[in-house]
């Protein structure tokens, strides 16, 4: 094994310090319930620059979203808490601001679009009538000035003829201009982070491809830091610039793009890829990773990932693995991240 | 990147998504929005058991408002000579003990009912709408006080209440009544409310409304409110008709309004020791109570159906 660089504040050392908007450090969340206390987030930390995409990856119930919802303080509380860490905006913590403060942050500086686009808006208003409610609420605007902002965003997330679409209501329209919808709400204060939860996850894959390119071109258009949470790494492949890989609420690892594809460091990262479909394994047979993702509840001893690990040892049962340092830009919850991927 | 990024945006993006029929051909009129209320109007425009209900609903309101309308007698010039006649062409509904003409009694009577049933609904449906939504979307100590207090008055049956309280009371004008019926009517609204506050809270547009920024009160007003009220105003509906006869029934058990006050259920009480000998006496202001009753009943039905998309 070589030298073990502990890596106490998940803090990312390599990274340069100019340019970071969001970062998200130690960040710790439990959820108490009476079957028990769940900590749906163990120190967990990431950070997105500008113009970048940092896309959060793992299974249901990995506690991918509970850090976006975190940030966004639409944690319900009870019976989820905040219990330790931090979150700086543009150097500043959002979980020390005062109430008011935070709400001008959120929807205007961090934005949020969400999985299922019809159920994230609201039925009984016209479309129209909730993004101009964003420049009204936020930017003081007229009711006639808002919804003609309102449509130059629906244009801009290319929803055809927008200007008569304006007064339509959500269940009007299909998923995939739902979803635009839903963007243009977020992105209507030209927002310095986004954070997209599964934002493809319920759309056909034809309309995932559109959406994501959107998403792509947004960004490009407007510099905004996005981060990206899904379960799917074939989107990750196209849009995102680094990963974080999260299982059992913990962070285990961290990569650019290209090299996470090249040469994961945690066995559990090998066990996703293994899994994609791809062409040219066409005939062959997927292989899952075996057994389920743990019961927050009862996360098992040492490496949560043990049990469903193809290269646990004895050390895997007793001791869990802190993340670490393992070349420059990458780091792996694994006892033998360098071991395994050298095999 | 892929090269996309370079096109305009139009052509790369949004191809095949264009062809959903969704989409508005060029040229074609704007088309008026569409809501759940302006939806659930349409259908209910076309529902009879709305159209009646309606209309006997607005003619006993109008009827409460400008009873002068339908009769130009005086319901209190009464002459002992006429007492108990039955009806007749003249005077179609007849006349009662006290020689008064009852079909401008009836007509006067629908004020005190109408106003009872609209003044203790009103005044229920805020109370409960308010300490409901704040129940059920602030949670915690507030929602368990709220809560516990509404089951102890849901403990208590609302007649059983209405007796004892207006016999203490001793003043038993259409405000006591209303009064005693208000405090004992809004625990079954709170209940309703609450547990559609719950359930909308977790939807995930409350959530996306706070993630953009939203306050509570905004969510409150603009989300959760709008929302889940609906089972609300359904019930509400139906309790107007509920409690015109609850005011019946206690002015009938001689706790609700008395003498010379004009209601259909203090005509019914009045008709009580007589029945054999006029019938109409009971007939007409219970024809009318009843007719009411249903019509408010009928509404709230008819507003369900409307109003609950999953039974389009």
């Amino acid at each position: 094994m070589t030298k073990v660089t502990p890596l106490d504040t998940a803090y990312d050392p390599h990274r340069p310090d100019t340019g970071v908007l969001l970062e998200v450090r130690d960040l710790e969340v439990e959820f108490r319930m009476r079957s028990g206390t769940v900590k749906a987030s163990n120190k967990v930390s990431y950070h997105v620059d500008k113009g970048e995409t940092l896309a959060i990856v793992g299974e249901s119930g990995s506690g991918k979203t509970v850090s976006a919802q975190a940030i966004m303080g639409i944690i319900d509380s009870p019976p989820g808490f905040v219990t330790g860490g931090e979150i700086l905006f543009r150097g500043k913590d959002v979980l020390k601001m005062e109430e008011k403060e935070r709400r001008q942050v959120r929807g205007d500086r961090i934005s949020m679009i969400f999985q299922d686009a019809l159920t994230a808006l609201n039925p009984v208003f016209s479309v129209g009538w909730q993004i101009a409610e964003m420049f009204r609420k936020h930017r003081g605007m007229s009711k006639s000035e808002g919804f003609k902002r309102a449509v130059e965003l629906m244009e801009m997330v290319n929803i055809p003829s927008a200007a008569e679409r304006v007064n339509a209501y959500p269940h009007e329209f299909s998923g995939g201009m739902r979803q635009r919808v839903m963007i243009a709400m977020a992105l209507a204060l030209d927002p310095d982070v986004l954070i997209a939860d599964e934002p493809t996850t319920a759309l056909d894959v034809t309309v995932q491809a559109q959406i994501m390119e959107l998403l792509a071109e947004l960004q490009q258009q407007t510099g905004m830091g996005l981060i990206l949470i899904t379960h799917d790494l074939g989107v990750v492949a196209e849009v995102a610039d680094r990963v974080s890989v999260m299982y059992a609420a913990e962070v285990v690892e961290n990569a650019d793009i290209g090299e996470l594809f090249e040469r994961p460091y945690h066995p559990y990262t090998e066990g996703l890829m293994r899994s994609l479909v791809r062409p040219d394994h066409k005939g062959g047979r997927l292989s899952p990773i075996k057994g389920s993702p743990p019961d927050l509840l009862a996360i098992p001893s040492g490496c949560p990932f043990h049990p469903r690990c193809d290269y646990a040892q004895d050390v895997c049962r007793t001791d869990d693995p802190p993340l670490r340092v393992i070349e420059e830009g990458r780091s792996s919850a694994c006892h033998f991240a360098e071991v395994f991927s050298d095999a | 990147m892929t090269d996309t990024t370079n096109k305009p945006p139009t052509e790369a993006v949004l191809a095949p998504d264009v062809a959903t029929p969704e989409v508005v051909p060029a040229g074609a009129p704007q088309r008026k929005p569409a809501s759940l209320w302006s939806d659930a109007w349409k259908e209910l425009r076309r529902k009879p058991t709305f159209v009646i209900s309606a209309v006997i609903i607005v003619l006993m309101v109008v009827m409460a408002l400008f009873p002068t309308l339908f009769t130009s007698v005086d319901p209190r010039d009464c002459n002992l000579l006429d007492a108990l006649q039955p009806p007749s062409s003249e005077h179609w509904f007849g006349f009662d003990l006290q020689g008064c003409d009852y079909y401008s009694r009836t007509i006067h009577g629908a004020r005190n009912s109408v106003a009872i049933g609209v003044v203790v609904t009103l005044f229920s449906t805020l109370i409960a709408v308010t300490l409901g939504s704040l129940a059920g979307y602030k949670g915690g100590w507030i929602d368990s006080v709220l809560a516990r207090l509404a089951d102890i008055f849901f403990a208590i049956p609302l007649i059983l209440a209405g007796i004892v309280l207006l016999n203490a009371l001793g003043s038993k004008s259409v405000w006591t009544v209303s009064a005693v019926l208000v405090v004992f009517g809004w625990p079954t609204m709170l209940r309703l409310m609450r547990s559609s506050v719950l359930s909308v809270r977790e939807l995930d547009y409350v959530d996306a409304a706070r993630a953009l920024g939203a306050s509570d009160w905004r969510i409150i007003t603009r989300h959760v409110l709008p929302n889940g009220i609906t089972p609300v105003i359904v019930y509400a509906t139906i309790t107007v008709g509920v409690v015109i006869a609850v005011e019946a029934t206690l002015s009938f058990l001689n706790v609700g309004l008395q003498l010379p006050a004009i209601s259909w259920g203090l005509m019914i009480s009045v008709a009580q020791n007589r029945i054999l000998e006029a019938p109409h006496l009971l007939f007409f202001p219970g024809l009318f109570l009843s007719v009411t009753v249903f019509s408010f009943i009928l509404m709230g039905d008819a507003l369900r159906d409307a109003l609950d998309p999953k039974l389009r």
